[in-house]
């Protein structure tokens, strides 16, 4: 059994040998993805690398040395972290439902001074850390005992609550996707997730006079968007023009009609992908769709590859939150989806969304240097 | 290594599990686009083809600004802009060399839309002319199909009756700058504007309103043809204020005999605000619409500062109006009493240093209430060093020095009241001198102090002791925003009592403002006299020639300072006043305080209510 190193860094391998071993064609599709990002902020504004297009792309080159930065570290430091970090995130989330700034009518951010941080995005990404650290110390028979599905419902349930209490319903529902998906990956019965599931069906009515009335009123939207074609189901029907309209090959870059003439809502951020598919059509469509899938695949691939459970879990974890946001985003500009206020990671406007995403790809990067990696079984 | 295996095969198998989920979610999404995009394709061009709801945001309409009576101070003059969304037009330069062949347009205007449409996103218009009269727009509206991109939209322009003699209090508005943008659709509109100084810029979230939206059917150009839906906008709450406008004109009118001068008129009970000017002042017109750059450079560069609100944000050293705190500080502390004596031989020896009285015969022996009539130095040098400045300063405070008052005005500044902890933090190490005792203890020195302040003191030593604070906004729409009268601060009444005698004895035969007196019966006012030393100007600024030579003389004379109340029995009205450079506080800011004294008792406004509707 390996001895714990206390250096960040200082395992077998050189730093240099590490940057060698980082997955540099992953780091290529994110890449293409992000300036796809951009061509489409450029043309939100009008042709304009302001307001939009500069900051996103700067956010993007730190973000890409942020992403180096951790998949060096050393991947038994991110293991010893995985519970503290957890606990400090659900501290920070209970934090911002206290002291919260309230801002859109919500308490999301957490005023530190100099930073502004949203504890609801580390926890994404710390209970998957967290599950990941849980399933790595048992063995096959013991993830199957009832008595061992009290913690890991525990460490989702926490930090969701605490996330749907501020409000926001997408991000909290978007942890338990993840959260469920790790379970399952890690090895919990199938009988129990039938029976959760049948749980889960049979809660959606007492769950439904838990909504706020905007919540209700957005899924019943969905249900029949032309029953509100100038309130809310108004991003629906518009979203739906500006799709169809772009044809198989588009109304060509700057010249998305829907977009530009201002008929599209929020098309910096949730709708964007509909933007980017108006001016370039099927093809682009079809062609971003294709990239994400790429990266998706990549993440899978990188988690097969791991020797350590707690590694592939992670990758694993990681890859299902990245994709659960693209495929709910998507499926809601295209009317799939109620309108639940998820952007699209790393094109939609935002800086914090970019720096989210580009730290899980670190962490998934930090697997793939570490895939031979050897770590403890107990605590 | 075999339960690794064991745990590698559960593994795969159910993360293939999912993988094949999550293909299966992207190819539906894949189908839906296709059948979107191809099979429904031409249906959904048809559609975008004559999609025509588009919203709007109406803006509200800015709340006024009203004095007591309901007389408006600030109110809003219909305006009429011409606008160009620079998407809509081939070339934005083409486009406004047509424009200009019908209104004029000078070219910074030019540049200026040219400059705007490079940074901002090109749906949003930009605004090309603004204070079109009829003629104008009629022309324009008739050659619209010519102008394509262009339009005319109404708005509300920024007026102030009363210009400059409420410039100080009102404000003014002019556009969101850089740092004042939100992501509130309402600031990037063309030709918003929000408050940038005084009342307007502090009462900006009551007086903005509530923006409403149009839900419009435009044309393929982006044109509106029919109003679907909409959502007006609610006007900004009207705001009514303490002050009597007309009287407010008055003092105005009255401090123009002097270069620079400021006064206020308060009422000690209730800490309402009649009247708070400056001169010279500036009328705040000038910035609705965008001020000239030559006329901002005249108002920048004016040596008397007319953009300084100095009866909120004028510093001053307080000179003898001061008195009256040092002699309520050694009353409580129990070193000088009603009856207490000193001799005045026209200076006080301390240490190795003399400090001068100011009549240099010196006054004989006073008392207090004498001392403070003939503003005797001696008897305050002489108390202080055993009262100790801690005490002082903790009486300045309680009487409102070295506190901004919660005031309204933005503008407002707290000064300086110096004691051994304030040196401490201020001057790093050094210690408290007593010599620097005796100079607080007449106003000199580090102490600093607003007219705002010293018509507060005032205030809160004739109403007996009530910890009054000023104020100017009453009512937003029928809602009272106004405080109060204080809380008792605890000072006996009888120490008020003997200072109230003292500056009562000011105005009399013998006392340093006698002359300034009102004659009418009733009427007759009482108060204190200050005179404050200017810092001179140091050998380098005048070898370099940083100020012009004409005025030298004037900027050396010591500013005059005059604290008053009226009528003299049942104190209801308290003034400061200070001639910046006057010379002395009984030559020039006591008759300006008898004028405006007396006028304010013939008004009378605080025996009338505020007026809500």
């Amino acid at each position: 059994m390996a001895i714990f190193q206390s250096s960040l860094f200082s395992d077998e391998m050189s730093l240099l040998g590490k940057v060698r071993q980082i997955a540099w064609s992953l780091v290529f599709f994110l890449f293409i993805y992000a300036t796809i990002g951009f061509l489409s902020l450029y043309s939100a504004a009008g042709g304009h690398i302001d307001p939009w297009a500069a900051p996103q792309m700067s956010r993007f080159v730190l973000a890409v040395g942020l992403l180096v930065i951790i998949a060096v570290v050393d991947i038994k430091w991110i293991f010893r972290i995985a519970y503290p970090f957890h606990i400090l995130v659900i501290i920070l989330l209970l934090l911002v439902d206290i002291f919260g700034h309230i801002g859109m009518g919500a308490q999301r951010w957490l005023d530190l001074g100099i930073i502004k941080i949203q504890p609801s995005e580390l926890a994404k990404i710390s209970t998957i850390l967290c599950l990941a650290r849980f399933y790595h110390g048992k063995e096959v028979y013991e993830v199957k005992q009832l008595k061992n599905l009290v913690m890991p419902v525990l460490m989702i349930l926490l930090p969701v609550g605490l996330v749907v209490a501020q409000p926001d319903l997408g991000t909290g529902l978007s942890i338990v996707f993840g959260g469920v998906a790790m379970l399952f990956v890690g090895g919990v019965s199938i009988w129990l997730f039938a029976a959760g599931i049948g749980t889960a069906i049979a809660a959606i009515p007492i769950a439904w006079q838990f909504l706020h009335e905007y919540q209700q009123k957005r899924v019943l939207i969905f249900m029949n968007p032309e029953s509100d074609p100038l309130g809310a189901g108004f991003h629906i029907t518009q979203s739906k023009i500006a799709l169809g309209s772009g044809g198989i090959t588009g109304k060509g870059f700057l010249e998305g009609t829907q977009s530009h003439l201002n008929f599209l809502p929020e098309k910096h951020t949730d709708f964007i992908f509909t933007l980017w598919a108006e001016e370039w059509g099927l093809l682009g469509g079809l062609f971003l769709m294709m990239i994400l899938g790429i990266i998706i695949l990549y993440g899978y691939w990188i988690s097969f590859r791991c020797r350590s459970q707690f590694a592939r879990l992670v990758a694993f974890g990681l890859t299902i939150n990245f994709s659960v946001y693209v495929l709910v985003n998507i499926g809601m500009v295209m009317g799939l989806l109620p309108v639940v206020g998820i952007p699209l990671p790393m094109m939609s406007y935002g800086g914090t969304a970019m720096l989210s995403v580009m730290v899980a790809f670190g962490i998934i990067q930090c697997c793939h240097v570490h895939r031979d990696a050897r770590l403890p079984k107990g605590f | 290594m075999e339960r690794d295996q064991e745990k590698i095969d559960s593994f795969t198998r159910r993360a293939f599990i999912i993988g094949a989920l999550q293909g299966c979610a992207l190819s539906v999404l894949a189908a839906r686009l296709s059948w979107l995009q191809v099979v429904e394709g031409e249906k959904y061009k048809t559609l975008a083809e004559n999609n025509r709801i588009n919203v709007r945001i109406l803006p509200p309409s800015r709340g006024q600004i009203v004095d007591r009576f309901g007389v408006p101070l600030a109110t809003n003059l219909q305006n009429f802009q011409a606008l160009v969304i620079p998407e809509q037009v081939e070339s934005l330069e083409k486009t406004l060399m047509d424009l200009r062949k019908y209104i004029s347009i000078d070219d910074s205007s030019i540049r200026k839309a040219l400059r705007q449409a490079k940074q901002r996103p090109s749906y949003v218009p930009v605004e090309v002319r603004n204070k079109l009269n009829w003629d104008e727009v009629s022309i324009v509206e008739l050659n619209l199909a010519k102008l394509p991109g262009v339009s005319i939209q109404s708005g509300d322009l920024r007026s102030y009756p009363y210009k400059e003699s409420t410039g100080h209090i009102v404000g003014y508005v002019g556009r969101v700058s850089e740092t004042e943008m939100t992501n509130a659709p309402l600031l990037s509109m063309p030709g918003f504007l929000i408050g940038k100084s005084a009342l307007e810029k502090k009462y900006e979230t009551l007086l903005q309103g509530i923006p409403g939206k149009a839900e419009v059917e435009v044309n393929v150009h982006g044109r509106a043809v029919r109003e679907l839906n909409r959502v007006a906008s609610l006007q900004g709450q009207r705001l009514v204020l303490s002050l009597d406008a007309e009287y407010q004109r008055f003092v105005q009118q009255r401090l123009t005999t002097e270069r620079s001068a400021a006064a206020i008129v308060m009422d000690a009970k209730t800490g309402a605000v009649y009247a708070l000017a400056n001169h010279p002042s500036f009328d705040p017109n000038i910035f609705s619409g965008g001020i000239s750059a030559m006329d901002w450079e005249q108002l920048r560069d004016d040596p008397a500062h007319p953009l300084n609100n100095k009866v909120v944000g004028g510093l001053y050293p307080p000179g003898s109006t001061f008195k009256v705190c040092t002699a309520l500080a050694g009353l409580e502390a129990g070193v000088i009493d009603e009856y207490t004596t000193a001799v005045c031989p026209g200076h006080y020896d301390f240490g190795s240093n003399r400090f001068h009285c100011w009549k240099t015969e010196g006054h004989g022996t006073v008392n207090l209430v004498q001392a403070l009539a003939h503003s005797c130095d001696v008897y305050f040098y002489k108390m202080s060093t055993a009262v100790g400045i801690d005490r002082i300063a903790a009486m300045a405070r309680r009487l409102g020095l070295g506190s901004s008052l919660d005031f309204d005005l933005p503008e407002t500044k707290a000064g300086e009241v110096p004691d051994v902890a304030w040196k401490r933090k201020q001057r790093g190490d050094k210690i408290w001198h007593p010599g620097e005792t005796i100079n607080a203890s007449i106003g000199q020195g580090a102490m600093l102090a607003s007219p705002l302040q010293l018509a507060t003191m005032t205030a809160r030593i004739v109403n007996g002791g009530k910890e009054v604070k000023p104020w100017l906004a009453g009512y937003a729409g029928a809602q009272r925003i106004s405080r109060g009268a204080g809380n008792d601060m605890g000072i006996s009444p009888h120490h008020l009592d003997l200072v109230c005698r003292g500056m009562t004895q000011v105005m009399q035969p013998g006392g340093t403002a006698a002359a300034a007196q009102i004659r009418e019966e009733g009427m007759e006012m009482a108060g204190k006299t200050g005179t404050s030393q200017v810092k001179r100007i140091s050998k380098a600024e005048r070898a370099s020639g940083v100020r012009r030579q004409e005025d030298l003389p004037w900027h050396l004379r010591h500013h005059g300072l005059f604290i008053g109340y009226a009528p003299v029995h049942h104190p209801r009205y308290v003034c400061a006043v200070i001639v910046e450079h006057g010379g002395s506080g009984s030559g020039a800011a006591a008759p300006i305080a008898r004028d405006i004294l007396l006028e304010v008792q013939k008004r009378n406004p605080a025996i009338k209510e505020m007026k809500t509707t």
